[in-house]
């Protein structure tokens, strides 16, 4: 039997050593009805080699990404990953490792943390960030939830351009504790700086605004930070992609008060979506807001530098239902990969990545806004990686006649009630012949 | 003292390299100058030799489930094949995207079909999401869902929810999230749920009790079927966290003997690693009843293949993840199933409550074992009369059996047990690593008879000595100072 050690005559040596005769003796304090009385209908075991020829042939009926020319994105992204990461991040002393309570024998991980969260507040421009959140999603939520407990009004404001998934999520954390959602709507793209200037009151306690967007566009910040702030009580939530940050200015300089965003593509692999993990930073007033798990320096008994977690008295395991959060494990393996990424591709690596991938996807959204019936949805709106193409025909058409040729052209908008439209992402492992063969591509499908 | 990576840096050195630049347009065409970064984020300049380097020293300061008894109770922390590792990194799984075509991810969602399936066959649910990224936030979905339930019948005075003064802090902490009173059962002197007392506070009001089964003592909640008829009796229903399942598979099934909703932690029962606190996955499985609620999309299945099904979107509670959840975890879990099998998950948990009660009776004679019966996979000990005979506390006695090349047991908790040490030897443990924990554990007991000051001194072999974790919040330092 796979990984149990114990044979048939220890365990009955050891069943002995109890000081009973059977198994079930050990389990007597459940009640004889309640216990199975068939085995559980499940297929025979399989052999190690049995299982590796299954998930061969289940492989087999996806097509992935690396063997195709994808565009896809909306919230997870297909960046370069340097082999050393996967190297570094499956180490079994890493790998298997456990939330690092026993801080003597866990440097290794409360270390990784603390640069990880120092690398977040580089990027962010804040002074505090914690160990991760599930996603990009939850992290929003959570932070509209901290606005709460800093504040105590109960309205958020949602832009139009946040992304939809998101707003399900943050809508269903939101609920419980009452806070009111209203939507601020866009125009061109972007948000609509006047209506939300309309919006806000002194009852309004948070107002997130997602940079790129999740059209791709770059949100004019500074005029919504006025906006925002205007009001003396109201905390501006900034939602952002780590890689546009090595070279657009920081969330931190431009005034927000808790920066999130979706960490999946600094160093992690797509996973059909998961696992994601949600950064979260903040202004170092408000450390003991924030949810989540935090790591700190401090000295050991012969004053040695070393880590440990700290804070703790927020945590649902001190406060209970007093918590900041609910949230217990969060996505440290993740967050270990964004470590080793951010210093492998380092200061100017991850300029380039930046710059290159803003630079293809220009290139392609030039190209494709002279294709046959395209134009840009948003022509005037400056935008990042990412953009909204208008077509001819229904994007699902354009998908279907791109797959046998092993396109994935982009995300169809209809999903979020966008007709005719496709999400283009173009990331810095896009080759120029592989943009063009989108161009190609789109040229003859949309020539009809 | 260990370096951090940015004291490694050196202005100019590079850890990668990336494509050549086959488009070059300026910045400055491409975004209005005020959007522009001025200063440099300060990320590190180092080699990839300096990464490697400087990662792996700091993994040598880590302890592992490979390197040595994990025994942290609750937290299950059994060995993870390697053969999961192997066969989660083929490209054909991760490099997938969400937003693919279904047809071209026939071969994954199959596999999350089973895997639904089969969770529903362990647990004796009618059916089971995979979405939640992890048990708390299974918890959450599991609590929205009863939440979801009592909303359609217009049972809006239920507002409480019922929870042990032995629960997870999770469980309390859930409830305020989703808009719950919580209202805390005190155990009785057997460790268990006090039946009286929970008769006097359930009322019209109560929505749902949660419990761990079995308990964070280690005992089967052995009164469930009259705590059904009591929570069922004013229409609540009953949550049942299953942190600790892997006492249980194959012996019985927990929606067939009263519970509601239950979650499961994929990492712990189905042997994920826990990669330094996460990622986990907390599936959620619910009885015929609340089948309407589940987020959306579920896995389904129909004549043109299998797809992610919003069917039911008009009465589910919403979504808890921007896509669908930890796929990556997923896959673990659907591997360990099918290469058990039902005779391999019996076994399972057969041999996790064997190895409990092996070193409970090994060590019993030097530590107060705080219930006086057979556990189920794990059990609680109460060093209290040390701390009053020697001024030992359990901290002291954790911190030594690092020394001794151990991870310490999860300490001070359950909240009920003063100087408590929970421990979980989980089933992969043979019986001569069981004997070693046990030895040690013994040689500690003899220390602190004869030498109480060596444990206020510990841990002395570890890579750093006693840390402070007062220091730690008090002079708050969060982040490295980086110098320009």
């Amino acid at each position: 039997m796979p990984y149990i050690s114990n044979t048939d005559a220890e365990r009955h040596e050891m069943l002995s050593r109890i000081g009973v005769g059977s198994f079930d003796e050990l389990i007597k304090a459940i009640p004889e009805t309640l216990r199975l009385k068939e085995p559980l209908k499940l297929p025979k075991p399989m052999s190690e080699l049995e299982i590796t020829r299954l998930i061969q042939g289940k492989t087999c009926r996806n097509v992935c990404v690396q063997n195709t020319n994808s565009f896809l994105g909306a919230g997870v992204y297909d960046h370069f990953i340097p082999a050393a990461v996967d190297s570094i991040v499956s180490r079994p002393e890493f790998f298997t490792a456990y939330t690092p309570y026993q801080a003597e024998v866990s440097q290794g991980t409360l270390q990784f943390i603390y640069e990880y969260q120092t690398m977040i507040c580089e990027l962010t421009g804040m002074g505090i960030a914690n160990a991760s959140m599930y996603d990009g999603a939850s992290a929003i939520a959570e932070a509209i939830l901290m606005a709460v407990r800093k504040n105590r009004l109960m309205k958020a404001i949602l832009p139009a351009t946040l992304h939809p998934e998101y707003v399900k999520v943050i809508k269903i954390y939101t609920e419980g504790i009452g806070v009111e959602l209203l939507t601020a709507p866009a125009k061109n793209g972007i948000m609509d700086v006047e209506a939300l200037a309309m919006m806000m009151d002194d009852s309004i306690g948070s107002v997130v605004i997602q940079s790129p967007n999740f059209f791709g566009n770059l949100e004019p910040m500074h005029a919504l930070e006025k906006i925002i702030h205007a009001q003396p009580k109201a905390l501006f939530i900034a939602a952002c992609d780590p890689i546009a940050l090595a070279i657009l200015k920081s969330p931190g300089e431009l005034g927000a008060d808790i920066v999130v965003g979706e960490g999946q593509a600094l160093g992690n692999s797509m996973y059909m979506g998961g696992p994601l993990f949600g950064f979260f930073a903040t202004k170092l007033d408000m450390a003991r807001l924030m949810p989540g798990r935090i790591v700190g320096g401090t000295l050991d008994a012969e004053g040695k530098r070393a880590y440990a977690l700290t804070l703790q008295a927020r945590e649902q395991h001190i406060r209970r239902d007093k918590a900041t959060s609910n949230i217990c494990s969060n996505q440290s393996l993740c967050t270990l990969a964004a470590t080793v990424y951010l210093a492998l591709i380092g200061r100017e690596g991850l300029k380039e990545v930046a710059t290159q991938s803003a630079q293809k996807a220009h290139y392609l959204a030039t190209e494709l806004a002279k294709c046959p019936g395209c134009r840009l949805a948003y022509p005037d709106t400056p935008f990042f990686k990412e953009f909204v193409l208008q077509t001819p025909i229904p994007a699902a058409k354009i998908i279907d006649s791109m797959l046998p040729r092993g396109i994935f052209p982009g995300v169809d908008m209809s999903r979020f009630g966008h007709e005719n439209q496709l999400m283009i992402a173009v990331t810095e492992k896009k080759s120029k012949a592989e943009i063009d063969e989108l161009i190609g591509a789109m040229k003859e499908v949309c020539h009809v | 003292m260990s370096e951090t990576i940015f004291e490694l840096s050196s202005p100019g050195r590079r850890g990668c390299t990336l494509p050549n630049r086959e488009i070059d347009t300026p910045l400055s065409s491409i975004f209005p100058s005020e959007m522009m970064r001025e200063k440099d984020a300060r990320l590190p300049e180092v080699s990839e030799l300096d990464v490697m380097r400087h990662y792996i020293a700091l993994s040598h300061k880590n302890h592992f489930i490979e390197k040595g008894l994990y025994p942290l109770g609750s937290c299950t922390m059994k060995y993870n094949p390697k053969v999961h590792e192997t066969l989660v990194r083929h490209s054909c799984f991760n490099n997938l995207h969400p937003y693919q075509p279904e047809i071209t991810l026939q071969g994954s969602l199959e596999l999350l079909y089973e895997l639904q399936d089969d969770l529903a066959e362990i647990s004796g649910m009618a059916g089971v999401t995979l979405q939640p990224v992890a048990g708390a936030q299974g918890e959450f979905a599991g609590l929205k869902i009863i939440a979801a339930y009592h909303k359609a019948k217009g049972n809006h005075h239920k507002t409480k929810i019922i929870i042990p003064d032995s629960a997870h802090g999770t469980n309390p902490a859930t409830c305020s999230l989703v808009g719950f009173d919580v209202v805390e059962l005190k155990s009785n002197a057997e460790g268990r749920c006090d039946i009286d007392r929970l008769r006097e506070i359930v009322d019209e009001n109560t929505a749902g009790f949660m419990l761990t089964n079995p308990n964070t003592l280690g005992l089967f909640e052995a009164q469930i079927e009259e705590i059904s008829k009591l929570i069922h009796g004013v229409d609540g229903l009953i949550y049942m966290d299953g942190a600790n399942l892997n006492a249980l598979m194959g012996i019985v099934k927990p929606g067939k003997i009263g519970f509601d909703v239950l979650h499961f932690n994929l990492h712990k029962t189905f042997a994920t690693p826990h990669g330094g606190g996460g990622p986990g996955c907390g599936p959620v499985g619910v009885v015929e009843k609340l089948l309407p609620y589940l987020p959306v999309p579920m896995i389904a299945k129909n004549e043109n293949g299998y797809f992610f099904d919003y069917g039911h979107q008009a009465t589910s509670i919403g979504k808890v993840h921007t896509f669908y959840g930890n796929f990556a975890v997923m896959l673990r879990a659907f591997f360990y199933i099918k290469m058990l099998g039902a005779e391999g998950l019996r076994k399972v948990s057969e041999n996790a409550v064997i190895n409990a009660n092996y070193l409970m009776k090994l060590i019993e004679a030097d530590y107060h074992v705080t219930y006086n019966e057979y556990c189920m996979h794990e059990f609680v000990a109460d060093s209290s009369w040390q701390k009053k005979e020697y001024g030992v506390n359990t901290l002291d006695i954790a911190k030594r059996l690092l020394d001794k090349g151990f991870h310490a047991p999860t300490i001070y908790f359950p909240l009920i047990v003063p100087e408590a040490m929970m421990i979980e030897p989980t089933e992969t443990e043979s019986k001569q690593s069981i004997d070693a924990f046990a030895a040690a554990m013994i040689e500690i007991a003899q220390e602190i008879r004869e030498n109480p000051e060596l444990l206020h001194e510990a841990p002395l072999t570890t890579p750093v000595r006693r840390v402070d974790d007062v220091r730690a919040v008090k002079v708050l330092d969060p982040i490295f100072k980086i110098e320009t």
